[in-house]
């Protein structure tokens, strides 16, 4: 007896609702960017510059203690997290401190983390600092540039990949698609709060990688049909290709989100955000893939016969075989 | 029919031992290492038993190229440095005053006397007294320039001369600043690989990065501190002559003089004539030692044009005092008691004797030609990266037994070939990771994880179409071909765009990005290697054995 997440033949029609989901891909696009808008991403030191230090004590993190005594450094907006991991025991309590980047200097003073270690050692004398780091104003500047530049660059190259491999319209339709799942993935950090830095840069990109994944195999059906079945509607044949490709696009997913959530829970705390960003990622991805890029594709419509020469375009270059 | 030449099942079972034994000094990591750096030592020059014990530990003809692992995963300092490269436009004005100087003094009767005025540290500006003189003089100083030395500046001269009313302005030209920049930043990494050097820590990485960067990543080191202790200081060491002494810091010196402190003394101050005697650059050597009241101090020897211009100073100057200045602090201002011919000398000073051990690593090592700006410091404790890789060894085995269980429930037989594939894949993705010597960082132990849920994509394109061949297709064999036939395009379109993206990651990301976009695509490549060839083989393999009349998938 075989595992089966999806029937052997399946004949369901994906585009009956087609302007119900495109309408509420489009509200949470727009749920997405305004609360990116207003909220705005919280950014970790790549992106914004100053310091983080982990700190590690067998004695519970007292968050309150910590924040008196370091207010009383004066360092202006310091934040103070207390890490949770199930790998943790009750002798390995970390937190995750930040401070932000002090005026005129590049990279940390010496002597200001020499000055917040010392107050930690007094509120929680075993304390021992796992990590430092810091980044200047200036590096966070240009990482933030080099970040939205390489995921325009991606979604660009891909568009092109596309283009010269498939048909315009399918080109446009995944692309529309990738920057619906990087709006939905932004947003939803934005939203949470959760940290913003460069790993989940990489996140992001793999979301394209992964959503685009899930488009041109969809999209590689498409094509093989349209030349199958010359005569029978667009919409008939999209719905046939998602039909015949949909246990190949569950079963990825399910086996890539097996390997992230394993990630996720056991992991560490140290990539969780990032590895969360995946995990939304494919899910969003998958759904796009279907509800989106194909949708999209649908209304954009597509030249069906690629022998004869197009009848609507009609320049003089149209009959040039005629 | 379904089948694979000879050559071709040779060619790819060559191919998964090449890379599996490629990745096998992996499993053995800690012990593999040891090997590898008593080899080096050996090589280096040490030699003992224990020295050759410890290479012993893995023999020789095996391959043992291990995955290095990055700084979030071993621990260790890292370091962003800007090279300040405006530092050397002041400094080579200043050398440059000299020869202005002399050049208009040859010519007093057209251009009167000359002063320097007071003015940014890159430019010069020369005050002539005879109306009308300063075009003059600037076409004379135009005498002065060099041709630039570099590819692209050729042509071109070093400086530029311009008047405004009496004054001559000498800058260098643009032409110039950077070909300067660019030796600058050549030789302040060349400095700061001899400095970590000196100090011996095991693999460092030292790379430019962009125009004027320097990244610096030590395995290993306590703290980004230290290694700023080590390479922050520029250690610039010159010989200057001493005007006057004073204890008043805001005294107002003369031009083409400065006033500096003093190390020792916080209340005294220096005034001393700008253009050095000798610099640290005419150095050959520096040892550390201990003077004729044993204290802490550093010998030092310079080479025969600094022997020679220190030998005729001191010559000249015998009963004025003379500067040992250090980063503009003066370290020490004894007087001249004789002519000091053949070249070397001794500094004193309050030193301790790690301070004089470490100033004599830094003087030997040389001056970096300009300072440095610090962007970016990381330090990570070993204890974080061991739970990193802890963490990241479990998370890939849950992972990876997940995905095998859900394949074989999944596709039965089949599944189970997919999952001899995968096995190998992972091996596959270590072997190349080894071969090509890149670093593991924990975003690509995520991205080893990722491969493992994506790599059986390419699998399951292949059994669905089967599947659906089968109902159609005449017979098993001809359903297997064309299953493997037309996922064919949708396998390869859909990897490269995934490996559009990985390469964007790489150029453009940096660090651990870097390290996850590394193991995303060679994961890529890997996967359609051993999902298109390996599963093949073994399904032809095993039918070939069994000829079976129907196809279970």
């Amino acid at each position: 007896m075989r595992l089966r997440l999806v029937p052997q033949e399946t004949n369901w029609d994906f585009f009956s609702r087609s302007k119900l989901w495109l309408g509420i891909s489009a509200v949470l696009v727009v749920l997405a960017l305004t609360s990116f808008l207003v909220r705005g991403l919280n950014y970790g030191i790549d992106f914004e510059g100053g310091t983080t230090i982990r700190t590690e004590s067998a004695q519970p993190v007292d968050v309150g203690a910590y924040r008196d005594t370091l207010n009383a450094l004066e360092l202006g907006d310091v934040s103070i997290s207390e890490v949770f991991d199930p790998s943790f025991g009750p002798e390995k309590n970390v937190a995750m401190i930040r401070v932000q980047a002090q005026d005129g200097a590049e990279s940390a003073d010496p002597a200001m983390i020499a000055a917040i270690q010392n107050a930690l050692q007094e509120v929680s004398p075993d304390v021992e600092f796992l990590s430092v780091e810091s980044v200047g104003p200036k590096v966070s500047g240009e990482l933030i540039q080099t970040a939205a530049l390489a995921v325009v660059a991606a979604i660009g190259a891909v568009l092109v990949y596309i283009w010269l491999r498939f048909e315009w319209q399918f080109a446009l339709g995944a692309v529309i698609a990738l920057v619906h799942d990087v709006v939905l993935t932004m947003g939803v950090f934005s939203e949470l709060q959760i940290r913003f830095d460069l790993a989940i840069i990489a996140a992001l990109l793999t979301i394209v990688g992964y959503s685009l994944n899930d488009t041109v195999v969809v999209f590689d059906r498409v094509r093989e049909n349209l030349r199958k079945y010359k005569n029978r509607p667009l919409r008939e044949v999209l719905n046939l290709s998602i039909n015949e490709t949909l246990s190949r696009t569950v079963m990825t997913s399910v086996t890539t989100l097996l390997a992230l959530f394993a990630l996720f829970a056991l992991g560490g705390d140290v990539i969780r955000g990032f590895v969360f960003a995946m995990i939304w990622g494919v899910i969003v991805g998958t759904y796009s893939s279907i509800f989106v890029a194909s949708a999209m594709l649908l209304r954009l419509g597509i030249k069906r016969d690629w022998s004869k020469p197009d009848a609507n375009k009609g320049n003089q270059f149209a009959n040039v075989d005629a | 029919m379904l089948q694979i030449d000879l050559w071709k099942r040779v060619l790819i079972w060559g191919l998964v031992a090449v890379g599996l034994a490629l990745a096998l000094p992996n499993l053995f990591y800690g012990r593999v290492e040891q090997a590898n750096d008593a080899r080096a030592a050996m090589v280096a020059g040490t030699a003992g038993d224990e020295v050759e014990a410890q290479a012993g530990q893995w023999p020789d003809w095996l391959p043992s190229g291990i995955v290095n692992l990055g700084l979030d995963l071993r621990g260790g300092a890292h370091l962003l440095a800007e090279v300040k490269v405006e530092d050397v436009y002041a400094a080579r004005m200043e050398a440059f005053w000299p020869e202005v100087r002399d050049a208009l003094r040859d010519a007093r009767s057209e251009v009167g006397t000359i002063r320097l005025q007071p003015s940014e540290a890159d430019t010069l500006v020369v005050r002539v007294s005879e109306p009308g003189g300063a075009a003059r003089a600037a076409e004379i100083l135009r005498g002065l320039a060099q041709p630039v030395v570099s590819l692209t500046g050729a042509g071109a001269s070093d400086i530029e001369v311009t008047t405004r009313g009496q004054d001559v302005l000498v800058t260098l030209s643009e032409a110039e600043r950077l070909a300067t920049d660019e030796r600058t930043v050549r030789q302040s990494l060349e400095i700061i690989r001899r400095r970590i050097d000196e100090v011996g820590t095991r693999e460092p990485t030292i790379q430019r990065q962009g125009a004027d960067r320097i990244l610096i990543q030590v395995p290993g080191l306590g703290s980004a501190q230290e290694l700023k202790d080590i390479i922050g200081t520029t250690a610039q060491l010159t010989f200057q002559p001493v005007v006057t002494r004073t204890s008043d810091p805001d005294a107002n010196p003369g031009i083409g003089e400065e006033i500096l402190p003093s190390l020792d003394d916080p209340d005294t101050y220096y005034v001393l004539e700008t253009a050095p005697v000798v610099t640290g650059e005419e150095l050959t050597d520096a040892q550390p030692t201990f003077d004729q009241n044993n204290r802490p101090a550093v010998s030092f020897r310079f080479n025969p044009s600094g022997a020679r211009k220190f030998g005729e100073y001191t010559a000249e100057n015998i009963g004025s005092p003379f500067a040992i200045v250090l980063d503009e602090e003066v370290i020490s201002a004894p007087v001249i008691q004789s002519h000091i011919a053949g070249g070397s000398g001794i500094i004193t000073g309050n030193f301790a004797v790690e301070e004089s051990t470490h100033l004599a690593v830094l003087l030997r090592a040389g001056a970096l030609p300009a300072g440095l700006e610090f962007l970016e410091e990381r330090t990570i404790g070993p204890e974080l990266g061991a739970d990193s890789i802890e963490a990241g060894k479990i998370a890939s085995m849950v992972a990876f037994v997940g995905v095998l269980i859900f394949m074989a429930a999944s596709y039965g037989l089949f599944g189970l070939f997919a999952n001899i594939a995968l096995l190998i894949n992972v091996g596959l993705i270590f072997g190349l990771l080894s071969l090509i010597g890149a670093t593991l960082t924990l975003p690509g132990i995520a991205g080893i994880v990722l491969t493992i849920g994506m790599a059986v994509d390419a699998n399951v394109l292949i059994f669905e179409r089967i599947r659906e061949e089968v109902k159609t297709a005449r017979g098993p064999a001809r359903a297997i071909e064309l299953g493997y036939e037309r996922a064919l395009s949708a396998i390869l379109d859909a990897n490269i765009t995934t490996f559009i993206t990985a390469v964007i990651l790489f150029v453009m990301g940096s660090g651990p990005v870097r390290g996850f976009a590394v193991t995303l695509g060679l994961g890529i490549l890997t996967s359609v290697f051993t999902a298109i060839f390996v599963t093949r083989v073994l399904i032809v393999m095993w039918f070939e054995r069994r000829r079976p009349k129907t196809l279970e998938v």
